[in-house]
């Protein structure tokens, strides 16, 4: 566990650096919360029976804003530049689990810029009274899911990662991936929201557990009782993912050229 | 127990080819065409501990894929190869841990980090025990001078420094064999006399293999004791740099300063090499000639200032090898 944990640290250590990068995220998230918060009151007022009132979605709109890093799956430049310049050889050179060495890295990328901006976010949120104390039980809840939220997002991640082993750019793959989750995350829209039709689809799916689920959880939407089955959810799409991975980078690495000398 | 073996070893890359221009560009998107490269076509050698060679051949002769693969990170068509003992490529993790890898041209520290914090984390990568590791990092700041900018992030270090530091990272683990990529590749000549010493310290008080391969023969002359010259895929020849000389050149140069401007030497037994005001360079073979004899003839026949005799430059006979095997 050693050298994962160190890897882990020394990346979250140096990703906390970033402050202004931080500061500069909050007034843009702030920003983008604030016209969020007036679409859906314009959309509230001319509906009928929406599923959610426009309290819950006030919340919602600001625990979006607030873990928006968390969620936003993004491929990890330096894995990506390192597939394609071929630095990943001094990688392979490690004695470690090259999965595991970046998986630790994607944690300490999701947790660190996101532990920065959710903070002031989620206090400024507080105390214009957007956002309700949700009681302990769910808070806790809450929070377990953000964590399996972590782990699933880095296994996302880290496909779109080595999909670098197939193109020569990560852009497209970024792109694609990142259409799709934050749309069925329920990032844009919340999903009880979309048709009743797609909500069995939806709750099998991976990308609720990236947002839509443990952003209820936080504010008592789902019952604090709940959480085990989300976790689980989250668990169960993580292994699959890695496992994926684990075949995936099998099968690249066998045949990858290291190129240049 | 040899350090390293490789026996027949073959690797071939399969590259796409493409047609120049637009047109080419359109038919590669149905049609691709792919041709095979031979890298490495059946080497064999066998390293004992303790020593340390030179791997020396010309650009795309199969240097850098012969130590990808000794270190298990690409995959070869077929051939054995044991390192300490075992496969690397179906024991990457436990083969690495006993390799120290210095690519000339790529550096393993983190480039934001400042370099101690590289080194710390590779100590907890590689598991290294605090106490051997402070010994081992005291060592090295010392040796090779590290202390002045240990606080310094990568990205500001010249490549002199940031070379010696890359070097220092390959050994805190305390590898038993280490692989230089041309470590003295664009360095200074203060810098690369430091890397060359402390290499060779290595080697002779620690007993450290090392495998180097280099385009300067300088580093070769001044540190191995054999030499590995590879071409197209196949090793040319395996020996000390004496028996290269014997085999590929056993001619010798007599550098000859006249007394005066254009005064023109001649000797059934020697050629003119070169020219230049009043010097003149002769080449001759010894076996055929003695020295002695020659300057005895060349001193009776002229004005002469000052001579002497020496090897011909290793670069020369290496172009001579490459030459001869195309």
């Amino acid at each position: 566990m050693r050298p994962y944990l160190a890897i882990l640290s020394a990346r979250f250590r140096m990703l906390l650096q970033y402050r202004s990068a931080a500061a500069a995220g909050f007034v843009t998230q702030l920003f983008w919360g604030l016209i969020r918060m007036m679409i859906f009151q314009a959309f509230m007022e001319n509906s009928i029976s929406p599923p959610l009132d426009s309290r819950q979605i006030l919340g919602y709109i600001w625990l979006t804003q607030a873990f928006l890093l968390l969620a936003m799956v993004q491929g990890d430049g330096e894995i990506q530049a390192m597939i394609r310049t071929g630095n990943i050889g001094y990688e392979l050179l490690r004695p470690v689990d090259l999965q595991c060495l970046w998986l630790s890295r994607k944690i300490a990328t999701r947790l660190a810029p996101t532990l920065l901006r959710c903070v002031p976010l989620i206090g400024f949120a507080a105390l214009m009274g957007w956002l309700d104390w949700p009681g302990l039980a769910s808070a806790l809840a809450g929070v377990a899911a953000l964590a399996g939220a972590v782990l699933l997002s880095s296994c996302v991640c880290m496909l779109m990662d080595i999909s670098m082993f197939w193109t020569v750019s990560g852009a497209g793959m970024n792109r694609l991936i990142g259409a799709i989750t934050v749309f069925f995350s329920g990032q844009l829209i919340p999903l009880p929201l979309l048709p009743d039709a797609w909500q069995t689809t939806l709750a099998i799916l991976p990308f609720r557990g990236l947002a839509d689920a443990p952003f209820r959880l936080l504010l008592g939407q789902i019952p604090a009782s709940h959480v085990v089955g989300v976790v689980a959810h989250q668990l169960i799409w993580a292994g699959l993912l890695s496992l994926l991975i684990r075949g995936l980078m099998a099968r690249s690495l066998r045949r990858v050229v290291i190129q240049g000398g | 127990m040899s350090a390293i073996v490789v026996k027949n070893l073959v690797k071939t890359f399969k590259v796409a080819q493409r047609t120049a221009g637009t047109l080419g560009a359109f038919a590669g998107l149905f049609h691709r065409r792919h041709c095979t490269v031979t890298a490495l076509d059946g080497i064999s050698f066998t390293i004992q501990p303790g020593e340390l060679i030179g791997y020396i051949g010309p650009n795309g002769a199969g240097k850098s894929t012969t130590i990808k693969i000794l270190s298990g990170i690409l995959l070869p068509d077929s051939g054995q190869v044991e390192v300490l003992g075992l496969t690397p490529w179906k024991n990457r993790i436990n083969t690495v841990r006993q390799l120290g890898v210095v690519f000339g041209q790529r550096t393993q520290l983190w480039w934001d980090l400042p370099v101690i914090e590289s080194f710390d984390l590779l100590k907890d990568i590689y598991n290294v025990p605090p106490g051997d590791y402070r010994q081992r990092l005291d060592e090295l700041v010392t040796l090779l001078d590290l202390k002045e900018f240990l606080d310094v992030p990568v990205r500001q270090l010249s490549l002199g420094q940031r070379m010696r530091c890359d070097i220092a990272a390959a050994l805190l683990h305390g590898p038993r064999i280490l692989y230089l990529d041309e470590p003295t590749i664009g360095l200074d000549a203060v810098s690369m006399l430091a890397v060359r010493d402390f290499i060779r310290q290595l080697n002779r008080q620690r007993k450290l293999t090392v495998i180097l391969t280099t385009h300067d023969m300088d580093d070769i002359e001044a540190l191995c004791q054999r030499v590995l010259v590879i071409h197209q895929g196949h090793v040319l020849s395996d020996g000390s740099l004496d028996e290269l000389r014997a085999r590929f050149g056993r001619e010798r140069r007599l550098i000859v300063d006249l007394q005066d401007e254009d005064g023109v030497v001649q000797d059934p037994q020697a050629t003119v090499v070169r020219r230049e005001g009043r010097r003149v360079t002769l080449a001759f073979d010894p076996a055929q000639v003695p020295p002695a004899a020659l300057v005895a003839r060349v001193t009776a026949a002229h004005q002469v200032r000052d001579l002497f005799v020496e090897n011909p430059p290793i670069d020369e006979i290496i172009a001579r090898i490459y030459r001869s095997a195309t």
